[in-house]
C-alpha cells in the first residue's frame, strides 16, 4: 500500500549485533527470579507433568536439529512459564551448551562455570569438551519474541516492568505481537502504560499512517525524553525546508502537537523536581538555621561554632552505626532511630558545656562572642579530624531510606530527601512545643522578653540560659543526623552550612521560629530555581546579593517584630 | 548579664534616601507667626498599639514648655517623631513655617536646630568632658572637614563658658565614662549649649540629680527660655512647677489639658487619670 | 601658613611616641636589610634571607591589622570580609605581573597560561591595561575602595550593625571566593595566578629584588601606620570612636554617622589592597583561598591579640601571632589550630584589650605610643 518501507533492512538486523552487551543486566535479573522458581517448583511438587514438560522442552533446546529447537521454543512459548527464560537467552547470547552427558548448561560470564538450565546445579566446565546448539536466523527470529513474551509474563511485576521499559528504551519491531498478548492479560497500570508506549514506539515505523497517528498520540501522553527524541525525528526537515522522515502531513501535524505535550509535561515534571529538590534544601537550611533562630534569634548569642554541632551530630550518627553494626546487626536498619536521640544529647551537653564556660562571660558583647565561639569551632574541628582522621567517614543509608519512590517519569522521589521534609516538620514541631507548651519554653521566653523581671520573678534566668543553648545544639544534632544521610560526614561539615543558615536567620528575622521556616524555604527553592539557569555559584551569589536588598528595604526580616526597642 | 534586645542590630528605617530634602539654612526657621513647632495629627503606633493617636501641639517660639502625663502617655514617642528618630504614621511635624521634620533624618534635624537630651544620660564615655564639647560644637560636622579641623580660640571659649556654666571645669580631663550620674546629665547638658539649638528637647532631665542640682537646671533652663525654646519631660511635679509656665499632659497618645500648671491640676480629667483607674 | 600644620602633625605622637616610631621604623627599614647584607652570613648577626622573606609577609599582615584597627578597634565594626579587599589588591598585582611576562609562560603565549589552557582566544576586557605597572598599582587600591564603599554604602544606609554587619561582610566573602574559585571568572580559577618572573625588569628569584621588595614594604607601613595615626588623632577620629560608643549621640549632635563609616570603612579597605598588592610578589602566588572566610577571621585575631583601639597593638599582634604561627605550623602543625582556637577563646574571655592592654596595666607611664582610647 505504501510506498515507503521506513526502516531500512540493514536498521533492522542492527539489534542483532549488539545482543549479548544489552542483555546482560536481565540475565542478572532473571537468574535470580529463576534460583528463587526452582525452590518454589521444588517445594510445590505437585506439578510433575508440567515439570517434564519443562523438562523436555528445555533439553530439546540443546538439540542437535534445528527442527527440535525449533518447535522447543514454541513449546516454551505456548507453556508460558518464565522459568524457561535464562535457557532462552542464554541461547540468544550463545551462551548455552550441552556436556557429554546431554545436560544442558548455561555458560556463566567468565567461561569456567556454567549452571545446569534444569537444577540450577553448579557445575564446573573447564577441560570439559561442550557443544553449542548451533541457530540460524530462523531461530533468532522465533526466539526473541518469545523471549520478551516470557519476560513478560513473568509473575513479578518487577521483571515485567523491567521488560517492557527494556522494549521502550530500544524498540524492536519483532515484539510487537508479545506486547499485544501482553497487555490483554496485564493488570499493574505502570507495566501497562509503558507496554502501551513500547507498542506505539514500534508502530511508529508502521507503513499505514492511521496507526502511525494513534502511536503518535499515545507517545504523546508520555514524558521521556527518548520519546521526544523520536517524535523531534519525525518532523526533521533537509536543508530545502522538505520533511525527510514523515511524508504525512497529518502524522506530522500529530506528532507535532504530541511534542508540544511532552514538553508541557517535561516543563511540569522538572517544575516538580526543582520544587522538591529545592524544599528539600530547604529542609536542610532549615534543620542547620533552627537551632541558630533559638541561640541567635531568641538569646542574641552569635554562635560560630554552631556548624560544629551539626557536624557532632552526623559524627553521633556515625558512631551509632558503628554500634549498631558490631553489637545489634539484626537491628542495623533501625539505628538511625537511635541516632536521633544520641546526636541530640551529644551536640545538647555540648552546647550547654560551652554555654557554661565561656559564653556566659561574654554576653552582651556579641563581636566578641563571635570570635570566641569561631575559636571553639576549629578546637572542635581540630579534635574530631584527630580522633576520626580528615577524611569523611561511611554513613550508610539504612535500606528503608535507600531507593525511591517514582512520581512522574522522570522524577524520582528519593526516599532520604522525602525523609528529611518529614524529620523537619518533626522538629520544627518539637521546637513549637517545647517553646509554647512547656514550663521551660514558658521561662525562655519571659527570659528573652524582660531579662530583669523575669529574674525578679524568680526565673533562675542564668540556668534558662544553659537550657535554651542546650536546646539549639541539640536541634543542630538533629540536623547532623539529616546531613549525614544525604550528604558526606567530616570534620568540614559545618562550615558548608553556617553562612547560609545565617543567611536564613537574617532573612527570615530575628526572634522568629515562623521567619527561619519561610526563610529556610525560600533560600532553598529560589536556590534550586536559580540553579539550572545560572549555575550553582551564581545562583548563590545572586542569592546573596537578594538578601543585601532585600534587608535594605526590610531591614527586621520578614517577620519583623515591630515595637519599642531600645536605642542599641 | 545584659542580652541585646532581639532585633536592635537591624533597627530603623532606610532614610537616607529621602536625604534630598533642603537643610535649614543657618539662619534658622521662620517663625514669623511667633510659633516653632507645629505637631498636627500625628499617630504612631507600634503592633496595633496607638503610642501617638492624632496628636496636636504647637509650641511657640521662645516658650519654656512642660510635657507630663503618666507612663505610656506617649511622651517619649513625641521626641522620638520629632528629632527624626522614629517615623511617625500619619500627620507632620513642621519646624518653623516651611520645615516639615517627618521627611528629615536624625542628622539633619540637629543640624537645622533641634538638640536632644536622652532619659538616660547618653554621653561619649571613652572621651574626656572636654572632647565630649568639642565633637557637640556647632559648626561643620562634614568629614573632610573633621580630618584637617584644629580648634579657634572662639571654639575654646565658648567650651569653657560651657563648662563654667555646667559645672564641669575641674573635670576637663576626666573621661566621661568615669562622671556620677548627675554629671553625665551635666554634661549631656552642656553638649546641647555648644551645638547651640533653637529648640531643647529634654527628656527627664533632672533624673538622678541632688535637690541643689535640680534647682541648679530649674535655674539653667528658665535662664535659656526666651532666647531658645525649651520642651522638657520631667515626671518631678516639684520641678515642673518651679520652671514651668505652661503645661501639656498627655494621655494616652492625646493631649488631655494645657494651660498653667494650677489650671491643669485642677482639671478632673487629669486628676482621673492621675488618681483614677 | 605651614606652622599651624607642622604643630598639628607633630602633636600625633608625644615627643618619647616619635622616638619610638623613628627607632622601629629605622631598625624596619634599614636595620634588618644592612644585617642581612653587611655581616658574613655564618655570623649570629645575619639575617638570612628567608627570614628578610617572612618578615616582609608579616608586615603586610601588620598593615591589614592597621585596616582592621581602624573600622574595628576605632569605629567598632567588626568586619569578616577584609579578606577579599588583600586578595583583590593582590589579583591586582598578580595580574601585572602575569601580562608582565607575557610569551613566557609555559605556552609561549600572549595570554596568560591558563586562559590558554582554556582555550580562550583573547585577553577578557577586565584584563586590559594591566600590563602598565601605574595602571595595576591604581587598581589594586581603586577596586577595593570601589567593591567597599558600594558595599558599605548599602549596608550602612540601611544601617546594619553589629554582628549583622559581620555576618553580611562574611557572606560576602564567601561568595566572591566561590567566584574567584570558577575559571570562567577569568582570574585562573583554582590554582589563581603564579609563576611570577619579574617585577619592573627585576627578577622576582634574584635575592636582591626581595630585599627591595621587603624595603618598599616596611616604606609602606611606616606611611600607612603615620597615616592611621593622623586619622586616629584628628576630630574625625574621636567621632569615629564616639560612633562606636553612642551612635545616636552622634547622630543627634549634627553628624551623619554614615558618611564617616564610609570614609573609614573605604579607607580601610584601601589599606588592605595595598597590602595584598605588596604580599604577592614577595610571595609569587594569589588564589581564591585567600578570600576563605576563615582568614578574613584571623585577621580580626591578630587585631585582638595585639590590643583593638591602638594602632601599636595591632602592629604587635599581627607580628605575634604570625610569628607563633610559622613557628607551630613547622613544628607541631597539628596543634596549630588548637593555639588559634585557644586564642580566640582566650583572649576574648581574659585580655579583651590585648598584649598592649595587660602591659599598660602594669607601666602607667607607657602610654605615649596609645591612642585615646
Amino acid at each position: 500500500m505504501t510506498p515507503f518501507r521506513r526502516l531500512p533492512p540493514s536498521r533492522r538486523e542492527a539489534p542483532e549485533t549488539d545482543l549479548t552487551q544489552r542483555t546482560m543486566p536481565s540475565i542478572k535479573v532473571a537468574s535470580l527470579g529463576l534460583a528463587a522458581l526452582i525452590v518454589s517448583l521444588a517445594c510445590l511438587a505437585g506439578t510433575p507433568a508440567r515439570a517434564t514438560g519443562l523438562e523436555e522442552a528445555l533439553r530439546g533446546l540443546g538439540s542437535k536439529s534445528r527442527k527440535t529447537i525449533l518447535r522447543s521454543i514454541k513449546d516454551l512459548g505456548r507453556a508460558g512459564d518464565p522459568a524457561a527464560l535464562p535457557a532462552l537467552e542464554a541461547l540468544r547470547d550463545r551462551k548455552l551448551r550441552v556436556d557429554e552427558q546431554d545436560r544442558v548448561l548455561i555458560l556463566a560470564d567468565d567461561g569456567t562455570l556454567a549452571r545446569d538450565a534444569l537444577t540450577g546445579e553448579e557445575v564446573p566446565v573447564a577441560g570439559q569438551r561442550l557443544r553449542s546448539p548451533v541457530i540460524n536466523n530462523r531461530i533468532r527470529r522465533t526466539l526473541l519474541p518469545v523471549i520478551a513474551r516470557l519476560q513478560l509474563s513473568s509473575p513479578d511485576p518487577g521483571v515485567r516492568l523491567a521488560a517492557a521499559k527494556e522494549m521502550v528504551k530500544r524498540p524492536r519491531s519483532g515484539a510487537a505481537g508479545a506486547i499485544r498478548s501482553a497487555l490483554e492479560t496485564e493488570r499493574d497500570g505502570k507495566v501497562r502504560q509503558a507496554l502501551r508506549l513500547a507498542l506505539a514506539l514500534i508502530e511508529i515505523d508502521s507503513p499505514d499512517p492511521v496507526r502511525r497517528i494513534s502511536a503518535v498520540r499515545t507517545l504523546g501522553a508520555s514524558a521521556n525524553a527518548n520519546v521526544r527524541a523520536r517524535l523531534a525525528r519525525m518532523l526533521q526537515t533537509n536543508e530545502s525546508g522538505e520533511f525527510t522522515a514523515e511524508p504525512d502531513p497529518e502524522v506530522r501535524a500529530a506528532a507535532a502537537e504530541a511534542l508540544r505535550s511532552i514538553d508541557r509535561r517535561l516543563a511540569l515534571v522538572s517544575l516538580a523536581r526543582n520544587l522538591f529538590y529545592g524544599v528539600s534544601l530547604g529542609s536542610v537550611l532549615l534543620l542547620a538555621a533552627l537551632g541558630l533562630a533559638i541561640t541567635f534569634g531568641l538569646m542574641g548569642v552569635i554562635n560560630m561554632a554552631h556548624g560544629e554541632m551539626l557536624m557532632l551530630g552526623a559524627y553521633a550518627t556515625f558512631l551509632t552505626q558503628n554500634l549498631f553494626r558490631s553489637y545489634l546487626p539484626e537491628w542495623f536498619d533501625w539505628y538511625l532511630v537511635a541516632a536521633v536521640p544520641v546526636a541530640f544529647g551529644v551536640s545538647a551537653v555540648m552546647g550547654m558545656v560551652l554555654e557554661r564556660c565561656i559564653l556566659r562571660h561574654l554576653y552582651g558583647r556579641p563581636l566578641e562572642t563571635l570570635l570566641a565561639t569561631w575559636g571553639i569551632s576549629l578546637l572542635l574541628i581540630q579534635t574530631v579530624r584527630l580522633a576520626f582522621g580528615a577524611q569523611n567517614v561511611e554513613v550508610a543509608n539504612p535500606a528503608w531510606l535507600s531507593g525511591g519512590a517514582e512520581v512522574m517519569q522522570g522524577f524520582v522521589l528519593t526516599y532520604n530527601r522525602a525523609a528529611i521534609v518529614l524529620f523537619v516538620f518533626f522538629a520544627v514541631a518539637l521546637v513549637w512545643v517545647l517553646l509554647r507548651r512547656t514550663p521551660l519554653g514558658l521561662r525562655v521566653r519571659a527570659v528573652t522578653q524582660n531579662r530583669s523581671m523575669a529574674a525578679c520573678m524568680g526565673v533562675p534566668v542564668s540556668r534558662v540560659d544553659m537550657w535554651t543553648f542546650g536546646l539549639g545544639s541539640g536541634i543542630a544534632g538533629l540536623g547532623g543526623v539529616a546531613l549525614s544521610q544525604i550528604g558526606n560526614v567530616g570534620p568540614e561539615l559545618g562550615q558548608a552550612y553556617i553562612v547560609d543558615s545565617f543567611m536564613v536567620v537574617v532573612l527570615g528575622g530575628v526572634g522568629k521560629i515562623a521567619g527561619a521556616v519561610w526563610g529556610a524555604l525560600c533560600l532553598g527553592v529560589v536556590n534550586k530555581f536559580l540553579e539550572p539557569y545560572t549555575g550553582a555559584v551564581l545562583g548563590k551569589i545572586l542569592v546573596l546579593v537578594f538578601i543585601i536588598l532585600f534587608i535594605q528595604k526590610r531591614p527586621q526580616g520578614m517577620f519583623a517584630l515591630k515595637g519599642r526597642t531600645a536605642e542599641g | 548579664m545584659h542580652v541585646e534586645p532581639v532585633g536592635v542590630g537591624l533597627g530603623g528605617h532606610s532614610r537616607e534616601s529621602e536625604a534630598r530634602v533642603p537643610v535649614v539654612r543657618r539662619g534658622g526657621p521662620d517663625t514669623s507667626h511667633g510659633i516653632i513647632l507645629y505637631v498636627e495629627g500625628l499617630t504612631v503606633s507600634f503592633d496595633g498599639f496607638k503610642a501617638l493617636d492624632d496628636l496636636n501641639l504647637y509650641i511657640e517660639d521662645g516658650e519654656l514648655r512642660c510635657v507630663i502625663g503618666p507612663n505610656g502617655a506617649g511622651k517619649t514617642t513625641f521626641m522620638d517623631v520629632v528629632t527624626g528618630k522614629t517615623r511617625p504614621d500619619a500627620g507632620t511635624v513642621f519646624f518653623g513655617q516651611t520645615v516639615d521634620l517627618t521627611r528629615l533624618t536624625e542628622t539633619q534635624i540637629a543640624q537645622a536646630g533641634i538638640g536632644r537630651k536622652f532619659q538616660t544620660p547618653t554621653v561619649f564615655e571613652h572621651h574626656s568632658v572636654f572632647e565630649n564639647l568639642e565633637l557637640a560644637l556647632r559648626g561643620n560636622k562634614g568629614v573632610w572637614h573633621s580630618l584637617f579641623a584644629r580648634l579657634s580660640g572662639e571654639e575654646r571659649d565658648r567650651i569653657e563658658e560651657v563648662l563654667e556654666i555646667v559645672g564641669l571645669t575641674e573635670s576637663v580631663h576626666a573621661r566621661a565614662g568615669l562622671l556620677s550620674h548627675g554629671q553625665k546629665q551635666w554634661l549631656e547638658i552642656g553638649m546641647l549649649l555648644v551645638q547651640d539649638p533653637r529648640v531643647l528637647l529634654l527628656d527627664e532631665p533632672v533624673a538622678g540629680m541632688t535637690s541643689r542640682e535640680t534647682e541648679r537646671t530649674a535655674e539653667l533652663l528658665t535662664s535659656l527660655a526666651g532666647e531658645r525654646t525649651v520642651v522638657v519631660v520631667e515626671h518631678d511635679m516639684e520641678f515642673v512647677r518651679t520652671i514651668s509656665r505652661r503645661v501639656t499632659v498627655l494621655h494616652e497618645g492625646r493631649v488631655l489639658a494645657e494651660g498653667s500648671m494650677e489650671a491643669v491640676q485642677n482639671d478632673p480629667r487629669v486628676i482621673e487619670v492621675y488618681l483614677g483607674g | 601658613m605651614m606652622g599651624p600644620w607642622l604643630d598639628r602633625l607633630a602633636a600625633m605622637h608625644s615627643r618619647r611616641g616619635w622616638l619610638t616610631t623613628a627607632l622601629v621604623g629605622a631598625i624596619g627599614v634599614i636595620g634588618v636589610p644592612a644585617l642581612n647584607i653587611v655581616p658574613p652570613p655564618d655570623t649570629w648577626l645575619h639575617i638570612p634571607d628567608y627570614v628578610v622573606m617572612l618578615l616582609g609577609k608579616f608586615l603586610c599582615y601588620a598593615m591589614v591589622a592597621l585596616a582592621m584597627d581602624l573600622i574595628w578597634g576605632f569605629t567598632g565594626i567588626l568586619s569578616l570580609g577584609h579578606g577579599v579587599f588583600f586578595a583583590l589588591g593582590g589579583y591586582a598585582m598578580g595580574m601585572h605581573l602575569m601580562r608582565a611576562m607575557a610569551g613566557e609562560g609555559v605556552y609561549r603565549s600572549q595570554l596568560p597560561d591558563f586562559m590558554v589552557f582554556l582555550d580562550w582566544k583573547e585577553l577578557p576586557w577586565f584584563w586590559y591595561g594591566f600590563d602598565r605597572f601605574w595602571f595595576a598599582m591604581i587598581m589594586a587600591l581603586a577596586v577595593p575602595a570601589l567593591l567597599a564603599y558600594v558595599f558599605g554604602y548599602f549596608a550602612f544606609r540601611s544601617r546594619i550593625k553589629g554582628v549583622y554587619f559581620s555576618i553580611i561582610t562574611q557572606a560576602m566573602t564567601y561568595a566572591l571566593m566561590l567566584l574567584f574559585f570558577r575559571n570562567e571568572t577569568g582570574f585562573g580559577g583554582n590554582n589563581g595566578l603564579t609563576d611570577f618572573k619579574r617585577i619592573l625588569g627585576f627578577s622576582l628569584q634574584d635575592p636582591a629584588t626581595k630585599l627591595g621588595l621587603y624595603i618598599v614594604t616596611a616604606v609602606c607601613l611606616l606611611l600607612t601606620y603615620l597615616l592611621c595615626r593622623y586619622v586616629v588623632t584628628s576630630k574625625l577620629g574621636r567621632v569615629l570612636a564616639a560612633i562606636r560608643d553612642a551612635e545616636s549621640r552622634v547622630m543627634f549632635s549634627g553628624y551623619n554617622p554614615l558618611h564617616y563609616k564610609l570614609f573609614v570603612w573605604t579607607l580601610s579597605a584601601v589599606l588592605c589592597g595595598l597590602a595584598g598588592a605588596l604580599y604577592v610578589p614577595q610571595i609569587g602566588i594569589i588564589n581564591p583561598s585567600e578570600m576563605q572566610p576563615a582568614g578574613s577571621i584571623e585577621m580580626a585575631i591578630w587585631v585582638a591579640v595585639g590590643g583593638r583601639g591602638t594602632l601599636v597593638g595591632a602592629l604587635t599582634g599581627a607580628m605575634l601571632v604570625n610569628g607563633i604561627k610559622s613557628w607551630f605550623t613547622v613544628v607541631f602543625p597539628e596543634l596549630w589550630l588548637y593555639v588559634l582556637g585557644a586564642l580566640f577563646i582566650g583572649v576574648t574571655l581574659f585580655f579583651p584589650r590585648g598584649v598592649v592592654g595587660f602591659l599598660q596595666r602594669f607601666s602607667k607611664g607607657g602610654g605615649s605610643c596609645t591612642s585615646n582610647r
